[in-house]
């Protein structure tokens, strides 16, 4: 067909999918649950190829998702129905590193972490660290403005990009932001970051860099109670420390996490507490005897100091695998990432365990408890019928909780297709109006990842295999319209 | 209301609530929101312009301080709410210029000026998590929300941050404020050329001691300073900026062992201050009082390995200049409107971004624009198709 054949004038053979079998590996991405066969998969190298592609989806009115490494949990970087994937994993070059300018300049599929192995050797780091940050691109991350466990201190991945060259789905090539740490004019940077893949394609972007904390102190606590691990945040808070990182796991994801990787866990505990403070070696040690101040007054029943920077990692490994730990104990999970008010936390958690009982689904938690921000586990067997249908629904009450408790239905995560139905719970007509405008001023004929994160924004025709209903449309939380 | 808005001409309009500033919006065209608007370069209204003051829609919204959040109206004096944050033990780090002098929430994210201070924690765009404004078509709307960690849709309070009231009315803010270092100790470092300043510059703001601010001014900027802040400079005077300020927030005992290794890295000692006349300082550089008020002033978007560069082309100039949160902010003043053209040109030729202050330079407020003028074009074409707050 035609389109194919436009491509094969910009993409080599070796650069360009269409057979089924080959297309198969990017139906989906962790949203396993969700899949849909692209058209053609393309692996541009160079921004040009990329305007090339993208004038031509635009003329031809053919939709197009930017991907990285496919591991967006709300299904951002499924292919769109009739459209193109352009896998970003061959833009993979670091392009510049200014040690004195605290500034490196990427391409889009560079790994995550590849960024701080690269700046190692100048004492610097990249900060924003999601807990996939071993696979997933700095494209993945400008999209969904990535997190991970230093949020509060540090801010999320729009906090550390100044500068962005884009690929506009016309086709235009645009530079926003530069390398200054204040951005001129207003701030167009930041409306790109986080905007899921509809405003066009990332091809190069400029992070900022910091210097590696000298020193770094990580406690962690245990506890007989869930809530008692909540107070000791509020405890640690309102003694005016800052810590890098505040981190929680219940009691399903501390036996999940240590039958994985035997961090070495207290087993019996209701929660564990992860708390970090990094900087300067004075403030550091003087913030210190505050915190420990802090966790003995707050009845925790062991407290362990990480002694060195093996012991540390071991602590870290339990928690960032915590999620796929999970899938030791279900053969199926569901991840929410919602947002309520750090004071509220505890009436959140206790209604997630009444939630859990009436769904009759195990819900296990883990979260960055300093920002507010809970990663539900749902766990189901996906082979029980009906269960899947439960543990969305269970999903879906577990947002609307956060909207009602004034938070976000997504901390880190994304929209992406799973949760656009609630976008439109949590904000308003004349504010998805306003945001919708944008997009539209964008791309007029809306091919940039159509049919994500705008509630009710037409997906068009279904191709490839026929699956019928998702299940998750069955549930109500999909439509494609 | 001083003035209603009339057929007979612009005057200044002045809301009480939202529904009166969209009815006022919605009867008047071109409309420029100002807060407490002395620096009419920055705001540069458009031709026949009324002008919008935010000041009655003020009051704090909301403030819980262990959420580490306050919301509150567009023309809530920054004072205030600096006052209610310390008596919380919180602050704003982005460090905000002119508080003292009336500086209001809405034009502190609209002008998107951050102080010294953001080197460590970020600048306004670092803090701001959410936004109510006014758009061109008087449709009230809200972006981001009101906590610290959120994902969901566009992130359109960044995108207000550095809009000058070009993209709508802010109404309403939510910042993240964060626990307030206890106490502060700044070195002060004479170097003997600005080389050697800049580099002693790069190698603190590179190195794990985290400072707090790290700026490089002329000595007058600090002669006397602290006794006399009040004293300004004489308009003959440009010697260049070699002194080193270097600033460190934390628990008081900490202190003096931090900018001890501060001096031991840098190879010198310094004058430390301590307490007032150390705040003092800072208030002063902050708020440019050390600069005589008729001087023209732009303000660079720099980086540090930049700077040397800067130098040369401002210091032939006889400009003054001060490179402020290690060497990304620079300004550049110069004593009268004669010194701008010759200026002007230097800085094209620079060619990083540059923005008037306080003056008005021939071609308009950006003597050197920032990129991303299509994406700009079209995000204003959306939020106010009818080009109701004038031109980008
Ligand atoms: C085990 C696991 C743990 C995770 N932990 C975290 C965590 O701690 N914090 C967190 O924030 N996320 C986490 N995630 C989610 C995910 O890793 C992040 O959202 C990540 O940023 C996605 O990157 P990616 O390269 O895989 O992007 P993809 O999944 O390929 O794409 C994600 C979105 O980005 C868009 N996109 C990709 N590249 C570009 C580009 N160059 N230009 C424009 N748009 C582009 C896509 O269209 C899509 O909308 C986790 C995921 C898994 C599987
Ligand atoms: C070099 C310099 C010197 C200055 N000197 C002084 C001084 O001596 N005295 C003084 O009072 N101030 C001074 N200021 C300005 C001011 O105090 C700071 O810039 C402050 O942060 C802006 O707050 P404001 O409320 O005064 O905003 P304004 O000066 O009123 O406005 C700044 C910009 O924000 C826009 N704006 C304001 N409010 C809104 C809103 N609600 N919605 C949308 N847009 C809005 C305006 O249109 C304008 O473009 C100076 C600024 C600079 C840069």
């Amino acid at each position: 067909m035609g389109i194919e054949k436009e491509l094969a004038r910009i993409y080599p053979p070796d650069a360009r999918v269409t057979e089924p079998v080959a297309l198969a590996a990017y139906e989906c991405d962790a949203l396993t649950a969700v899949q849909q066969l692209p058209l053609a998969v393309v692996f541009p190298e160079t921004t040009e190829q990329v305007v090339a592609t993208l004038r031509l989806c635009h003329e031809e009115g053919v939709p197009f998702v930017a991907r990285g490494s496919g591991t967006s949990l709300s299904g951002g970087s499924v292919p769109v129905p009739g459209g193109i994937v352009i896998a970003l994993n061959r833009m993979d070059r670091i392009l510049r590193i200014d040690p004195d300018d605290l500034r490196a300049v990427v391409q889009p599929g560079v790994v995550n972490a590849r960024i701080s192995q690269a700046v190692a050797p100048y004492g610097l780091y990249y900060a924003p660290d999601p807990s996939s940050q071993v696979i997933c691109t700095i494209g993945g991350n400008v999209a969904f403005n990535s997190g991970g466990a230093h949020c509060l201190k540090y801010g999320m991945t729009s906090n550390h990009v100044l500068g962005l060259e884009v690929v506009l789905p016309g086709g235009e090539l645009v530079t926003l932001g530069g390398e200054s740490l204040e951005v001129a004019g207003a701030d167009l940077p930041g409306l790109f970051v986080g905007s899921e893949g509809l405003m066009g394609v990332a091809v190069t972007v400029t992070v900022r860099l910091l210097p590696r904390p000298e020193s770094i102190r990580t406690v962690l606590a245990a506890y007989h109670s869930l809530e008692a691990a909540g107070d000791a945040v509020a405890r640690v808070v309102g003694a005016g420390l800052l810590p890098g990182a505040i981190e929680i796991m219940d009691r399903l994801a501390i036996q999940a996490a240590e039958a994985a990787v035997h961090a070495g866990y207290p087993l019996d505990a209701a929660a564990l507490l992860i708390v970090e403070l990094d900087g300067p070696r004075e403030e550091v040690e003087a913030d210190f005897l505050r915190l420990t101040e802090a966790i003995r007054a707050s009845g925790a029943y062991e407290i362990r100091v990480a002694r060195d920077e093996a012991e540390r990692a071991r602590i870290w490994k339990g928690r960032k695998s915590a999620f796929s730990a999970v899938g030791r104990l279900s053969p199926d999970y569901l991840v929410q990432d919602g947002v309520v008010p750090r004071t509220r936390l505890g009436e959140a958690l206790a209604e997630i365990e009444r939630l859990s009982a009436r769904f009759g689904l195990r819900v296990a938690n883990v979260f960055h408890a300093g920002d507010g921000n809970l990663h539900p586990l749902i766990l189901y067997d996906g082979r029980e019928p009906g269960a899947l249908e439960r543990a969305e629904a269970l999903a879906g009450e577990i947002l609307r909780l956060c909207l009602r408790l004034e938070g976000s239905i997504t901390g880190e995560h994304g929209v992406g297709l799973e949760k656009r139905t609630y976008l439109a719970e949590m904000f308003g007509p004349d504010d998805l109006d306003a945001m919708r405008r944008i997009r539209l001023a964008m791309d007029p004929r809306e091919v940039a990842n159509r049919g994500k994160m705008f509630p009710g924004e037409p997906v068009g025709e279904q191709v490839g295999v026929g699956r019928g209903p998702h299940p998750l449309e069955r549930a109500g939380l999909l439509s494609r319209m | 209301m001083d003035t209603s808005p009339s057929p007979s001409g612009p005057g200044v309009l002045t809301p009480r609530s939202v529904e009166e500033a969209r009815e006022l919006l919605m009867a008047s065209r071109p409309v420029l929101a100002r807060g407490a608007g002395t620096k009419w370069a920055m705001a540069d209204p458009p031709s026949g312009a009324w002008l919008m003051d935010m000041r009655q829609l003020a009051g704090i919204v909301e403030y819980e301080p262990a959420e580490f959040t306050v919301t509150a109206r567009a023309g809530t004096p920054l004072r205030t709410l600096v006052e209610l944050l310390a008596s919380h033990g919180q602050y704003l780090p982005f460090d905000p210029p002119f508080v003292e002098a009336g500086a209001t929430v809405g034009g502190a994210v609209a002008s998107a000026l951050s102080g010294p201070g953001r080197l460590r924690f970020g600048g306004v765009r670092d803090f701001v998590l959410g936004i109510r404004f006014l758009d061109g078509e008087g449709r009230l709307v809200r972006g981001g929300g009101k906590v610290v960690k959120n994902a969901a849709g566009f992130d359109l309070p960044k995108l207000f941050c550095g809009s000058r009231g070009r993209l709508g009315v802010i109404v309403e803010v939510t910042l993240k404020v964060f626990p307030a270092p206890r106490a502060f100790g700044t070195v002060v470092v004479s170097l003997d050329t600005v080389e050697e300043a800049a580099a002693a510059l790069r190698d603190l703001a590179r190195s794990p001691l985290e400072p707090h601010a790290v700026d490089l001014v002329p000595p007058e900027a600090v002669a006397g300073g602290w006794e006399r802040a009040d004293r300004p400079l004489a308009p003959s005077a440009s010697r260049p900026p070699t002194t080193l300020l270097v600033r460190v927030g934390g628990s008081p005992d900490a202190l003096d062992a931090w900018i001890g290794r501060m001096e031991a890295r840098l190879g010198r000692r310094g004058l430390r201050l301590h307490g007032e006349a150390e705040a003092a300082l800072w208030v002063r550089l902050r708020d440019l009082r050390w600069l005589p008020p008729a001087w023209r002033l732009i303000r660079l978007h720099l980086v540090p390995s930049l700077l040397s560069r800067a130098e040369r082309t401002l210091g032939r100039l006889g400009a003054v200049r001060h490179y402020s949160v290690a060497g990304n902010v620079g300004w550049a003043a110069v004593p009268s409107e004669a010194d701008w053209g010759e200026l002007v040109r230097a800085l094209q030729a620079l060619g990083a971004p540059a923005m008037a202050m306080r003056g008005a330079p021939p071609g308009g407020v950006w003597v050197v624009a920032p990129p991303g003028e299509a994406f700009a074009r079209r995000v204003k074409q959306a939020l106010d198709p009818g080009q109701r707050f004038g031109p980008l």
